[in-house]
């Protein structure tokens, strides 16, 4: 069989639940860690953002109004489908990063146990961030963890797995639709990530995947008007220019710290607190 | 009775009952408190601070200069790193407690000051600003020794040194919603009041001062934008936050995008106020005055668009009108007095501009029948109608007393025009019907929704926005995650 011509796959882009190329009909290559072609990837242009940004906006309310339990039950299904398809996982990590088989079988394990440690806040969060607030007054007062809304994010370029996931699974976990732009060199984990989607029975629109240029898409994504919130763990060089740009429409972003104090920040950084007063009377 | 009668309630005389402004105890010129002091006044350039309910000068107040900002900064760093950061949270908590305590025994010169100062009604800060500032440190106080319990993890940590921003609405409100979260934390904190209302803070200088506060944990430099300025970008500075504009809030944003300050925004609102056909209408008709016409307007989460269902639009109106007219407009010294002066020239013809624009873009204007007094800044209560979403009265802040009144038919239509604006700081809902209005509530895209209330604050209820409202939150244990390196 070594004689065989292989199929050479494009990997194509997630936006609204379909499996478009880029509009812009541009494509990479993708070469493996080692060198050499590995696949191709499709080129996300700035109209393809734009267009996953409509989905995920149409998206949020379906995403947000179904049950903490729903939300809970589609991630966990994400999980079920990564790990029937993990040795495929564990190949594209081995060869965008270059580590051994064990090495990506353990990133694998830590990428979908992690899917599923996020599947579980899905309804605890509303608890371990909300609460009852006890006003000096005759008022039912409580404070709720709510979504800031439409989440872009730039994944990290080495970590082209599990960062992923940690981007991602995080604003959605609580309530955000996502659209996210995967390492630029190591597309493909991720993207074989995000095809998983198409059968974890999620609305369409929640999880929309890119693959392309940070320098192309991000300043879009950060003066976009109907972005909530921007994760540059992606980007290194310019990342202060974005979060400048990210200032014109008072924009949450989420930027890596060396030493983070609390292992929820991801969980709380695109969540907002939004408190209700009802009166209380006869 | 027939609600087309025309009210007697005005002919009704009230006597005078003024306050007195003597217990102000003013002095004519004041410094810069830092490091546990104050400078002497001729060191600096000053500025006067004026009564806007009359334009005359209250006092004078020091301008600070970047070297002065310099100064502050180093006094709470060194007070961070020798002593505060080394002070238990019980020790805090007690400092704290003491402020507290002090703040309630000087509640009325304070309430005095600050309607000298701001030109509220005295009936407000007596019953709201002074005694909210006070349990707003009481309340941090408890904080400061059982942070790791708050949520952040098992041992959370101050962020060193914060500055703070503050705008002239709510004076020693804001900043006590700034300094006893900041304190309880453990960080140090720089103050900057606003430029026209500087002078309740300085009296809680004086306050931190008896407490004896160790010196430069808080330091408090009055001056104007420049020195707020040279605040955001001073490198030593951990922390900006910032409550005011959201066009100032942006360039703060911008500013320290490329530091590693963190940074609170507490900006503009818009915030609608959800009329549906079953509240009770004498209610809804109080609670729409309490939502516009608090504190003349100058609220950032002011219920500044009325949305009312049509079937009782009429209704609602017409009594909402005949109620404006009974709003007592004066001096904000008398005990009577519902509507004081608006706070400055400058907002007074921000205020003016926003609403030729109403009238030119075709909106009905009614003004309150009142009579203004002839000095200082005024504006009579402002109520439009036949108001589009597309008018400036239904998108801009206006941040005065002027409210813009709006229709719908549905609970999805009013959801959707409340959700059509940049901001999302606040929004009231009336209705009898507690599903619909948890219905409304949830889709709401707003920090704070007040169900058949509005303007209520509480030291234990997180307050803050969504969009281009800001982000973080002041008041409960949210307000701690502010201070917090987490």
């Amino acid at each position: 069989m070594s004689d065989r011509l292989e199929i050479r796959k494009t990997f194509k882009l997630v936006i609204n639940g379909a499996f478009p190329r880029s509009e812009s009909g541009r494509s990479y290559e993708v070469q493996s860690a080692q060198g050499g072609f590995w696949a191709n990837a499709a080129q996300a242009s700035r109209k393809d953002l734009r267009d996953a940004v409509v989905a995920a906006r149409a998206a949020q309310g379906k995403w947000w109004s179904a049950t903490a339990y729903n939300r809970g039950q589609i991630l966990y299904r994400w999980a079920e489908m990564a790990e029937e398809r993990r040795d495929e996982l564990a190949e594209h990590v081995r060869a965008s990063e270059g580590v051994s088989r064990d090495a990506a079988q353990a990133t694998v394990s830590a990428a979908i146990d992690r899917i599923v440690w996020y599947a579980g806040w899905t309804d605890k969060i509303t608890q371990v961030l909300g609460g009852a607030n006890p006003v000096a007054g005759p008022f039912f007062n409580f404070s709720l963890p709510t979504p800031s809304g439409v989440v872009v994010v730039f994944a990290p370029q080495d970590d082209s797995l599990l960062g992923f996931v940690e981007c991602v699974l995080a604003p959605l976990a609580v309530g955000n639709t996502v659209v996210a732009v995967t390492s630029t060199t190591r597309p493909t984990p991720a993207m074989v990530l995000a095809e998983m989607t198409e059968t974890s029975d999620f609305p369409a629109g929640v999880v929309n995947v890119l693959s392309g240029f940070v320098d192309e898409l991000a300043p879009h994504a950060a003066t976009h008007g109907d972005v909530d919130g921007l994760d540059l763990s992606g980007v290194d060089e310019g990342a202060d220019e974005l979060a400048r740009l990210a200032a014109g429409t008072i924009k949450r972003v989420y930027r890596p710290r060396p030493l983070e104090g609390d292992p929820l920040r991801r969980l709380r950084s695109f969540v907002e607190t939004s408190t209700v007063w009802h009166t209380i009377g006869q | 009775m027939d609600s087309n009668l025309p009210s007697t309630l005005g002919s009704f005389s009230y006597d005078p009952a003024p306050e007195s402004a003597a217990i102000a105890r003013l002095q004519s010129s004041y410094g810069l408190f830092i490091n546990g002091a104050f400078t002497a006044p001729e060191n600096h350039a000053q500025f006067a601070t004026v009564n806007p309910a009359t334009g005359h000068v209250l006092a004078t107040v020091a301008q600070a200069s970047d070297a002065d900002v310099d100064r502050a900064v180093a006094a709470a760093r060194h007070a961070y790193e020798t002593q505060w950061s080394k002070t238990t949270g019980a020790e805090r908590a007690k400092y704290l407690f003491r402020i507290a305590r002090l703040i309630q025994e000087r509640s009325r010169e304070l309430a005095v000051v600050e309607t000298l100062d701001n030109g509220k009604p005295i009936r407000e800060s007596r019953d709201i600003d002074v005694p909210l500032a006070a349990a707003h440190f009481f309340y941090y106080a408890g904080w400061a020794d059982k942070l790791e319990h708050a949520g952040f993890g098992p041992a959370p940590q101050p962020l060193g040194v914060a500055g703070q921003i503050i705008p002239w609405n709510f004076p020693l409100l804001m900043a006590a919603w700034k300094l006893a979260p900041a304190l309880a934390a453990g960080n140090t904190c720089v103050l900057k009041p606003a430029e026209t209302t500087p002078l309740s803070a300085l009296i809680l200088a004086e306050i931190l001062q008896q407490a004896e506060l160790p010196a430069g944990v808080v330091n408090i430099i009055t001056g104007d934008g420049s020195t707020g300025s040279a605040l955001v970008q001073h490198p030593d500075v951990n922390k900006i936050a910032f409550t005011g504009s959201t066009d100032v809030g942006r360039l703060i944003q911008e500013r320290v995008a490329s530091s590693h300050k963190r940074l609170t925004l507490e900006l503009g609102g818009k915030g609608a106020n959800i009329v549906f056909d079953d509240a009770p209408i004498d209610e809804v008709v109080e609670g729409i005055i309490d939502g516009i016409f608090f504190n003349q307007g100058h609220v950032c989460c002011a219920g500044s668009r009325l949305l009312v269902q049509e079937s009782v639009a009429e209704e609602v109106t017409r009594r909402l009108l005949r109620r404006v007219d009974q709003l007592r407009v004066g001096d904000p010294m008398d005990k009577n007095t519902d509507v004081g002066a608006i706070n400055s020239a400058a907002q007074l013809a921000r205020i003016e501009e926003l609403v030729e624009w109403g009238e030119r873009e075709g909106a009905t204007r009614y003004d309150a029948n009142c009579t203004l007094p002839s000095e200082g800044f005024w504006f009579k209560p402002t109520v439009f109608t036949n108001v589009d979403q597309s008018h400036r009265i239904a998108r801009d802040e206006i941040f005065g007393p002027v409210l813009s009144v709006l229709t719908f038919r549905t609970p999805e239509e009013a959801v959707a025009k409340a959700n059509n604006s940049v901001y999302g700081l606040a929004c009231g809902v009336w209705s009898e019907k507690g599903s619909r209005t948890l219905w409304v509530a949830q889709r709401l895209r707003a920090g704070v929704i007040w169900a058949n209330t509005y303007n209520k604050f509480d030291p234990a209820s997180p307050f803050g926005g969504v969009r281009e409202s800001g982000f973080g939150r002041e008041g409960g244990r949210h307000g701690l995650e502010a201070y917090l390196n987490v």
